[in-house]
């Protein structure tokens, strides 16, 4: 079990560093970074709180502490991937939309030119 | 295209998508069939020379700056007709299969009939479009998953061949489904108390390209429509629920 928290404390320490790095070669903007450092920082405390996670464990009734950590770094994570879903569906839309504007724009301003051409 | 003030002022849109060796054809049958009318070619990001063959054979071209999907292809003519203030828009594809002779027949009914949609349909003449296997057992799923929804039949759900008059016009260029929209746009319609109607249209194979529907997207393409069409129902729902807390309101 130590072993375990051990890795899941390095893996945590190492997606902190990445995020950290990666905003300072902004790679990924602030707003975006919170999730990650947060769910970071998370997995670094839960992990390297054995009593914690053993009372949480009994309480979802799981035999191992280990699989409490990793039920609640799943369910971390797959909150923020939906985030992320959300964020990229209305940047698909604010896309499209701004496309068709652009679109538009450009017409009129073809037909404004060829209009003074003639 | 210039800005109308006839209150009966048509378009026809085409979107296009990489269809070079088809929308010349498009345009000079469409011209043909209705000659005074103007012609608006989509091009939705294509990389071959959909755009110079559309402008060459009399169209106009709104050139979109990257490949959008037909729902935002259509929607972009959509908007563009409403901004210029056409009254009627009638949209054929680019790949040749709609018969541009069964336009004014379309016109006619949107004219006539005060609906706000009409759909060319392939099945309503005896000797019907032959289609797909996979995708005629699409055709009949959804035909039995509309009819409680609109309260009247449909023959072909998912046919582009469709005409709006401006109070649809109005509604897709706020608001239109971005992938696979002809189905999802009935219920949009639908749930607005709006109108539509069905007329006979013959569908022809395909001049060239093709489909962008295979056989294994068909699964996929079910799957999606049937999404969006309840999650339109449930919006929508959701919608009239908080108008009705909140009172009357003008618009939409």
């Amino acid at each position: 079990m130590d072993r375990l928290l051990n890795v899941t404390t390095g893996l945590s320490v190492l997606l902190l560093i990445l995020v950290l790095a990666s905003l300072r070669r902004a790679h990924i903007r602030v707003e975006y970074s919170v999730s990650w450092l947060a769910a970071g920082v998370a997995l670094l405390v839960l992990s390297r709180n054995k009593a914690f996670l053993e009372a949480m464990a009994r309480t979802l009734g799981l035999v191992d502490a280990p699989l409490a950590l990793l039920m609640i770094a799943g369910a971390v994570f797959l909150l923020m991937f939906f985030r992320f879903s959300v964020i990229i569906s209305h940047l698909r839309d604010d896309n499209i939309a701004l496309a068709q504007r652009v679109a538009i724009l450009e017409y009129h301003l073809r037909s404004l030119q060829s209009g003074h051409g003639n | 295209v210039k800005p109308v003030a006839a209150s009966d002022a048509l378009l026809v849109i085409v979107p296009a998508y990489n269809e070079e060796g088809a929308i010349a054809g498009v345009v000079r049958s469409v011209h043909e069939s209705v000659p005074d009318v103007s012609v608006l070619v989509i091009d939705d990001g294509s990389v071959d020379e959909t755009a110079v063959r559309a402008r060459g054979a009399g169209a106009e071209v709104l050139a979109l700056p990257h490949h959008l999907g037909l729902g935002g292809c259509v929607q972009a003519g959509y908007k563009l007709a409403y901004e210029l203030g056409f009254a009627y828009v009638i949209r054929v594809d680019g790949d040749g299969q709609h018969d541009a002779r069964d336009i004014p027949r379309v016109l006619e009914k949107l004219k006539t009939s005060g609906c706000e949609m009409v759909i060319g349909s392939r099945f309503l003449t005896p000797n019907a479009a032959r289609t797909g296997f996979v995708r005629w057992l699409g055709i009949c799923l959804f035909r039995l998953v509309l009819r409680p929804i609109l309260g009247k039949p449909v023959r072909d759900p998912t046919s582009g061949f469709v005409g709006v008059n401006r109070r649809a016009l109005q509604v897709f260029s706020r608001s239109f489904p971005l992938e696979y929209p002809e189905i999802e746009t009935l219920v949009v319609l639908q749930r607005r108390r709006f109108r539509f109607e069905e007329v006979p249209c013959k569908m022809r194979a395909r001049v060239a390209g093709r489909s962008s529907i295979t056989a294994l997207k068909s699964l996929y393409y079910i799957t999606h429509v049937l999404l969006g069409v309840f999650v339109n129902i449930l919006k929508f729902e959701g919608r009239l629920r908080r108008r009705a807390e909140s009172g009357p309101e003008q618009g939409d």
